[in-house]
């Protein structure tokens, strides 16, 4: 009950998060932002299911995740912010960088446990996928080679039944996409992904039988993005709200709290406190939000290289000097 | 750099065993090197370049990977981020191409996207290049973009020395690093022990000093440019001959101090031209050597077509022949290069840019010799010339 108390907190703040972001993004504070309304038991349970030891290679929708692992709420929104395109230390939160090329970082995270568990540890690697990212080749070719090296890496995939606008039907003839696993020798199973209790549960024993050897597995989760694909789209052009309503009935939040106050594990008093530290997050990120760092514009050259080639050192010199020149340099980029 | 014994060999070697021994080298020098790719392990590679490396270190450091070309470039990815340094081989140039994703995306980009919190040791090997008769998709050259592509080194030897001491430098580098293989020099043998010049990342070589034309070159093309350097010699005409090494980090100092010191220059390489590694050169020459040239930088390269079937390829790949026509074109006489100036005679047929190509315009004068002595027609090439004359080709 503890641990279903502290998701459900986690996925309020995650929904408030998430909201906070949307509307910056509509009032072009902050770039085109994928929502993951609706998908908030997903997002959680993944950072649930990790320990601070392992990975976790999320996409671009899969702030919360972030979020829900410890990382700085402003940090994770850096990529929309605008100053850098990953905004935590992956070594520091053990979380590669949001990937946008779809399922590239599925086999980073196969490379990278199958390493650990070469230096004798028992890391796993857990990846987020959509259901569009499962028609690209790097999927097939990841969940080829994490079963070939019996990886320790737990594939995800977030099916939000729309890849932009184009529905599960037209990615795969393939039931479910959990039997795409069938054809690599990796078990496969599914949840409903808008039932944390199920996804906690089916996440919880992926990740540990990866842990002990068993070797990779591919979890498909189902669920719905309640929202556009990001800020700047617009569903009422490919699906009908009807469906969306349909899954409204099942929002993850909804269930949770129902089943929490069923059982003791929430009411008014508690709920109220949840909402007040919800305003305090979207409260911290709009402030934020409105106080930029100051970042050199010679940044744009400096990590290129771990130094950079002569080269680049003298496109470097004539930036500085072009900063000079026009008195930008003290000032940084705003 | 680590060296587990000497270099005493003095026997020469051929590229491959010099490769071969630049990973044995590495690989017990570090335990963190891998080596990994498609039949790389008990067949030691389609060019034995792995021989012996899996009995020698186990099937956990040099080890087949499935036969997916992203797929090792992205499990090379996440075992660099988590502190191996793994050499990857591609197989064959055109095979690296499902690649290209990881390679540019990621590979190349990660520095970038990590603020320089992540780096990839990482090398991509890639055998590279035609003139061995292979079948298509076997002799692609790649360079370009890769060296398009900010956020890898990219290398190519020309002599087993150079393969060995610059795929050395690739493991221990803290960048991602390609290392474009010459197919057709993997069998040269030379000395292993006794680089010209320590090869580094970024250092490029002169192979043969002169005075007359810089020609800038590397990987496969330096051997053609060296006999060319040697039949130019004979017409009183002294080559210098430049060989890169490193396309990226580009040593310019190099290039420019040899450039300014013979006020000409023909860059040659195997790659189609258009928009290629000699456009980049030209372009930087011209800016930084502008008042010290005679003519214009002009390029020898592969002609803007997809790599041709074997039969055909020595009509594609530059030869000496080629070299020497674009040496004679560098306004020796001070006369303006007819080239591109006009249109072609009516009764031949157009030549490709690189080809050789009569001079029948009357108004203007016949060059004076020797490199531009009057030429007969070009005879459609159907074989790679064996013997050449400066004069013979000059134009």
């Amino acid at each position: 009950m503890e641990r279903l108390k502290e998701a459900y907190r986690a996925m309020v703040l995650a929904r408030r998060f998430d909201a906070q972001a949307m509307a910056l993004a509509k009032q072009g504070r902050i770039a085109a932002y994928p929502s993951s309304l609706g998908q908030e038991a997903c997002q959680i349970s993944v950072a649930f299911a990790l320990r601070p030891t392992d990975w976790l290679f999320p996409t671009y929708r899969d702030g919360n995740a972030l979020l829900t692992r410890g990382i700085d709420p402003l940090d994770v929104l850096v990529p929309v912010r605008g100053y850098q395109h990953c905004g935590y230390d992956p070594y520091v939160h053990r979380c590669a960088p949001m990937a946008t090329p779809l399922a590239t970082q599925a086999l980073h995270g196969a490379g990278l446990a199958t390493a650990a568990r070469c230096r004798g540890e028992d890391t796993v690697a857990l990846v987020l996928l959509g259901d569009g990212a499962t028609s690209e080749g790097d999927f097939h070719e990841a969940l080829t080679f994490a079963g070939v090296f019996r990886a320790p890496v737990v594939f995800v995939i977030q099916n939000n039944q729309f890849a932009i606008s184009v529905p599960r039907a037209r990615q795969s003839a393939a039931p479910t996409l959990a039997h795409k696993g069938i054809g690599y020798g990796i078990a496969a199973e599914q949840a409903d992904g808008n039932d944390v209790l199920a996804v906690l549960a089916v996440l919880d024993e992926a990740v540990a039988q990866a842990r002990e050897g068993g070797g990779p597995r591919l979890v498909e989760l189902h669920t719905y993005r309640m929202g556009p694909h990001t800020s700047t789209d617009d569903p009422g052009r490919y699906r009908e709200a009807a469906l969306t309503e349909s899954w409204r009935r099942r929002d993850p939040i909804d269930r949770l709290a129902a089943y929490l106050r069923r059982h003791g594990g929430l009411d008014d008093a508690a709920q109220a406190g949840l909402d007040l530290d919800a305003d305090a997050l979207a409260a911290t990120v709009r402030a934020g939000v409105a106080t930029p760092p100051v970042v050199a514009p010679t940044e744009v050259i400096d990590h290129v290289y771990a130094a950079p080639p002569r080269s680049l050192a003298e496109q470097r010199a004539a930036l500085v000097a072009e900063l000079a020149a026009s008195d930008v340099a003290e000032r940084g980029t705003r | 750099m680590t060296r587990t014994q000497p270099l005493t060999t003095t026997q020469p070697v051929t590229m491959a065993q010099a490769l071969n021994r630049a990973l044995r080298d590495a690989m017990a020098a570090d335990e963190r090197v891998l080596m990994f790719g498609e039949d790389v392990g008990a067949l030691g590679g389609v060019f034995r370049i792995t021989d012996g490396l899996a009995a020698q270190f186990g099937p956990q450091r040099c080890f087949d990977t499935p036969l997916a070309e992203a797929g090792i470039v992205g499990f090379a990815v996440g075992m660099a981020m988590y502190g191996f340094r793994p050499v990857i081989e591609m197989q064959f140039d055109a095979f690296a191409y499902p690649a290209f994703e990881q390679v540019f995306s990621h590979v190349a980009k990660m520095g970038s996207r990590t603020a320089g919190r992540v780096r990839l040791p990482m090398v991509l090997r890639v055998p590279t290049g035609g003139g061995i008769g292979a079948v298509e998709h076997h002799a692609d050259s790649g360079e370009a973009y890769y060296a398009h592509t900010a956020g890898l080194k990219v290398l190519t030897p020309s002599t087993p020395a150079d393969a060995y001491h610059l795929l050395r430098a690739a493991i221990e580098d803290p960048d991602p690093v390609v290392v474009l293989e010459p197919k057709k020099l993997y069998w040269a043998r030379g000395p292993l022990d006794a680089p010209a010049q320590p090869a580094g990342l970024g250092g490029a070589v002169v192979r043969r000093p002169g005075r007359d034309v810089t020609v800038v070159t590397y990987g496969v093309t330096v051997p053609l440019a060296l006999e060319a350097a040697d039949l130019a010699q004979a017409q009183d005409i002294d080559l210098e001959v430049v060989d890169l090494r490193a396309l990226v980090p580009f040593d310019d100092e190099t290039l420019v101090a040899s450039v300014r010191r013979t006020g000409r220059c023909v860059v040659v390489h195997e790659a189609q031209g258009f928009a290629g590694m000699g456009a980049e050169i030209a372009a930087r020459l011209q800016e930084r050597c502008f008042h010290s040239l005679a003519a214009p930088v002009l390029r020898v390269t592969g002609l803007d077509v997809p790599y041709p079937a074997p039969r055909l390829e020595h009509h594609h790949r530059p030869d000496v022949a080629r070299i020497l026509q674009a040496i004679g074109r560098l306004q020796w006489d001070d006369q303006p290069d007819v080239h591109h100036l006009g249109g072609f005679p009516p009764s031949t047929p157009a030549p490709s840019s690189a080809a050789p190509m009569p001079d029948t315009r009357a108004s203007v004068p016949a060059p004076a010799a020797p490199l531009m002595a009057p030429t007969p027609e070009p005879a459609a090439r159907t074989d790679p010339p064996v013997t050449v004359g400066v004069s013979a080709v000059a134009r």
